[in-house]
């Protein structure tokens, strides 16, 4: 897992990993909807929570964290079945693979650019839908660190998915299934430390930390092996 | 520089596309590689390219020493290899530089490829593709690239908005941007104007008098002095 760190960057030309952050973070802001689906989705599920449950306040502010969670982790799937999509079928893709970077780089800052345009949005909103929940301030702030913590996580498993089904022309809802058992971990401990009273915030955060770094360390090599294998 | 391709043979979907197919390409030749539809042409280049597994046979590069692989361009390449792998595989890596094998992601890195889809994206203008592959294969500047397909003008366009022929000058204009010694192109007048089509000749002229290698798939005939590979009918 030494793979980390960034290669030297030469001094003449930009980097081939910021050229493609840049590349992808246009992308998705031209185009739009990349941004914005995410958080509509978010508010979708959390302004119709209240209806379904009742009007219990206390009830509401209880499960809030968990509602937000699950909204976390459905929006971030919701775009995750183009993240190499567009790629492969414009042939960038074979591109990549002809260039001197590794492939586990590429995929890495690939979802780092992803998760700026859509996970970073949801965490931002985050606070403002806990106040729709009736969250108490404490409770957001909480919510909020296990977002940051945890979303990056949700999109690089989503990414081997993303890759194992990048031939198939409606991959999504496969991808959902392929993923949804791996991102169970990440959703028990981010809802534990978003709110759970018992167990407290320090544990189940650093455990949602460990997880975190796991995916970044292990998730790039099955991702850019699953693009290899895929990519006839 | 030479290529040495021997008894290749490639599968696609469990179908035998081609096999026992060989050939020998020296600095500065060209091969044409033609046939009937399905007669595995593109197949051919795409495993030249290290995008496909060859079932069976070898294909290798063999630099010579005054090759264009002294060039800073490719040797920086091999030093950033090294510097990503790691020490442990360094010195693999470097124990095999003497000898006259590439190993097979090396062969990618001196190959350029052009296939049917142009790797353009639409909500991108032309020189944001283009600096984009540049940066990412290697290369240098895009401004000279640019002017020599006839795209200069057309360069802050978003690429979405561009004609076939200019779509396939924007893809062509990689092989400016970017010095590599092997360039694979497949149909590579698709969709060109007739100037166009002199254009994209001359560099490939200009190409293999430096050296370089070409192996190309067309039906239409080429502006260069080529050798042909006749594949057969599919099986």
């Amino acid at each position: 897992m030494s793979q980390k760190p960034q290669p030297q960057k030469p001094p003449a030309r930009p980097s081939p990993l910021s050229a493609l952050l840049v590349r992808d973070l246009r992308i998705g802001r031209r185009i739009g909807g990349a941004v914005s689906m995410g958080v509509v989705f978010f508010l979708c599920l959390v302004t119709v929570t209240p209806f379904a449950v009742g009007p219990d306040q206390a009830l509401l502010a209880r499960i809030g964290p968990a509602i937000l969670w699950i909204a976390a982790l459905l929006a971030t799937l919701l775009g995750l079945d183009r993240l190499f999509q567009g790629d492969a079928e414009d042939g960038s893709l074979d591109l990549f693979l002809m260039s001197e970077t590794p492939l586990e780089l590429i995929v890495l800052v690939k979802c780092l650019a992803h998760w700026l345009l859509t996970g970073l949005p949801l965490v931002a909103a985050s606070p403002i839908f806990g106040l729709m929940l009736g969250l108490q301030p404490a409770e957001l702030a909480r919510v909020v660190a296990s977002l940051i913590v945890g979303t990056p996580a949700l999109t690089l498993l989503g990414a081997v998915g993303a890759a194992l089904t990048v031939s198939l022309r409606r991959g999504g809802l496969l991808l959902a299934v392929l993923i949804l058992p791996l991102s169970v971990p990440v959703l028990i401990f981010g809802v534990a430390a978003a709110g759970d009273p018992v167990v407290g915030f320090k544990t189940p955060f650093l455990i949602l930390c460990g997880l975190t770094l796991a995916a970044v360390a292990l998730t790039p090599f099955a991702a850019a092996a699953a693009l290899r294998h895929g990519v006839d | 520089m030479q290529i040495e391709a021997s008894a290749l043979s490639v599968e696609r979907g469990g179908r035998v596309i081609f096999a026992g197919l060989g050939f020998q390409l020296a600095a500065g030749q060209a091969l044409l590689v033609k046939g009937p539809n399905g007669a595995g042409k593109s197949t051919l280049l795409r495993a030249l390219a290290g995008l496909l597994p060859l079932a069976q046979g070898e294909i290798r590069i063999n630099p010579p020493a005054e090759a264009r692989l002294d060039h800073d361009d490719f040797g920086s390449i091999r030093s950033k290899i090294m510097n990503v792998i790691g020490s442990k595989n360094l010195e693999r890596d470097s124990g095999e530089k003497p000898g006259s094998t590439f190993s097979h992601p090396a062969r990618a890195e001196l190959c350029h490829y052009i296939g049917h889809a142009d790797a353009l994206k639409p909500a991108l203008t032309l020189a944001e593709n283009l600096s984009f592959y540049a940066a990412l294969l290697g290369g240098g500047d895009i401004a000279p690239a640019l002017a020599r397909l006839g795209l200069a003008g057309i360069a802050d366009l978003p690429a979405g908005y561009l004609s076939a022929g200019q779509k396939r000058r924007a893809a062509l204009a990689r092989l400016v941007a970017v010095p590599r010694p092997i360039w694979l192109l497949d149909e590579p007048l698709t969709a060109l104007d007739a100037t166009s089509q002199t254009v994209v000749g001359d560099l490939m002229q200009a190409h293999l008098n430096s050296g370089g290698l070409i192996v190309a798939a067309t039906h239409a005939p080429l502006p260069i002095a080529a050798r042909d590979l006749v594949l057969g009918r599919p099986l």
